[in-house]
């Protein structure tokens, strides 16, 4: 396929996830607020790290006034599922690609550009990637100034609405392998419940909710990683995302 | 003002190094089935750790966010995508709020 019609088959598929992508942005707009960025901030803390759990545990240790070193721990957990992603993209690429694609590329795999790449069949176009990040990328730093701007004129009840619209996403996300996996359902019951116990049990209830999800993700998942194991003939890293392309 | 630069260039930081380490180290699978599982699982965990009990402490009632929370999971579990069960959640807290 020729590099124009790649780029112009990006733009058009970078259209649904782009309007998600700033619905969502919104909701972490009103939490940015609160975290002190101003609409240039949001945008740009936004478009250059293009990761919602990510950016939202980064607001969180702000508004928690966390230690640096906490809040680049929270981001390590809080994204480690792109270490996944890329490593099976890093098998995507045809040999010609050359670093700067493959470096650029990687930069904006996000779990639905991710979705998107991998859905398609053969080796990665970088100018199909390319398109996706133009429509996509955009909108999801505008979601947030929006978010800045306009959760300070919207009505209390309004805002208190759109503030659930990120971890309606976070669901949308957990919920569908919690329901083919066991392993995954345990797993996000764990930390459900566990979650709310330390929050909410004296003595522990101090810990900032950084460290709580920085403690917990370890646990658990190590847990499971021990009594159950991923098949070893699976391609690892490319399950967790290449089977769900619309969602993120 | 200066720290709140420094917190975002933390997490652009990371995130950057995290996405881009793979494409330019590892060419090779990694083999390691117990690092390969620990990688699996992390992102539903700490998704989940995430979002619940922050949900009901995001909305003004936290009755509302708790039910939102349901709803959304039920939405999900049905095989409802990003958008829909996000707008789900958001009617949700909405409407209940008028009467909480």
């Amino acid at each position: 396929m020729d590099k124009k019609q790649a780029y112009l088959n990006g733009l058009r598929d970078g259209i649904p996830i782009g309007l998600g992508y700033f619905a969502v942005a919104f909701s972490l707009g009103i939490i940015a607020k609160k975290a002190g960025l101003n609409a240039v901030e949001g945008f740009f803390a936004s478009a250059l790290s293009a990761a919602s759990a990510g950016e939202y545990a980064l607001l969180s240790s702000m508004i928690a006034h966390a230690t640096f070193l906490e809040t680049a721990l929270i981001s390590v957990i809080a994204n480690i599922r792109y270490l996944l992603m890329t490593t099976a993209l890093s098998q995507r690429f045809s040999e010609k690609t050359p670093l700067y694609h493959r470096i650029f590329i990687a930069f904006y795999t996000t779990d639905e550009i991710f979705g998107a790449m991998i859905a398609r069949p053969g080796a990665v176009i970088p100018q199909y990637a390319y398109g996706l990040v133009t429509i996509a990328v955009p909108l999801w730093g505008f979601g947030c100034s929006a978010g800045i701007i306009a959760g300070n004129v919207l009505p209390v009840r309004a805002v208190s609405a759109l503030s659930v619209a990120l971890y309606g996403m976070f669901l949308a996300i957990i919920v569908p392998p919690a329901k083919r996996e066991r392993p995954v359902l345990v797993g996000v019951c764990a930390g459900f419940l566990l979650s709310f116990l330390l929050s909410r049990l004296p003595a522990v209830k101090e810990l900032s909710s950084g460290t709580r999800t920085i403690i917990l993700t370890i646990l658990i998942s190590a847990a499971l990683a021990v009594f159950a194991p991923v098949p070893k003939e699976d391609p690892g890293p490319s399950e967790s995302g290449s089977d769900r392309k619309s969602r993120p | 003002m200066y720290s709140k630069y420094i917190y975002i260039f933390i997490m652009i930081a990371v995130i950057g190094l995290i996405r881009i380490l793979p494409v330019t180290l590892i060419r090779k699978k990694i083999e390691n089935r117990f690092i390969r599982s620990f990688l699996y699982y992390v992102p539903y965990v700490t998704l989940a750790v995430m979002t619940f009990p922050a949900i009901m402490e995001a909305t003004n009632s936290p009755i509302a966010g708790a039910v939102a929370l349901v709803l959304g999971i039920i939405a999900a579990w049905f095989g409802l995508g990003l958008f829909p069960v996000s707008i789900i959640c958001c009617v949700v807290v909405f409407l209940l709020e008028f009467f909480i």
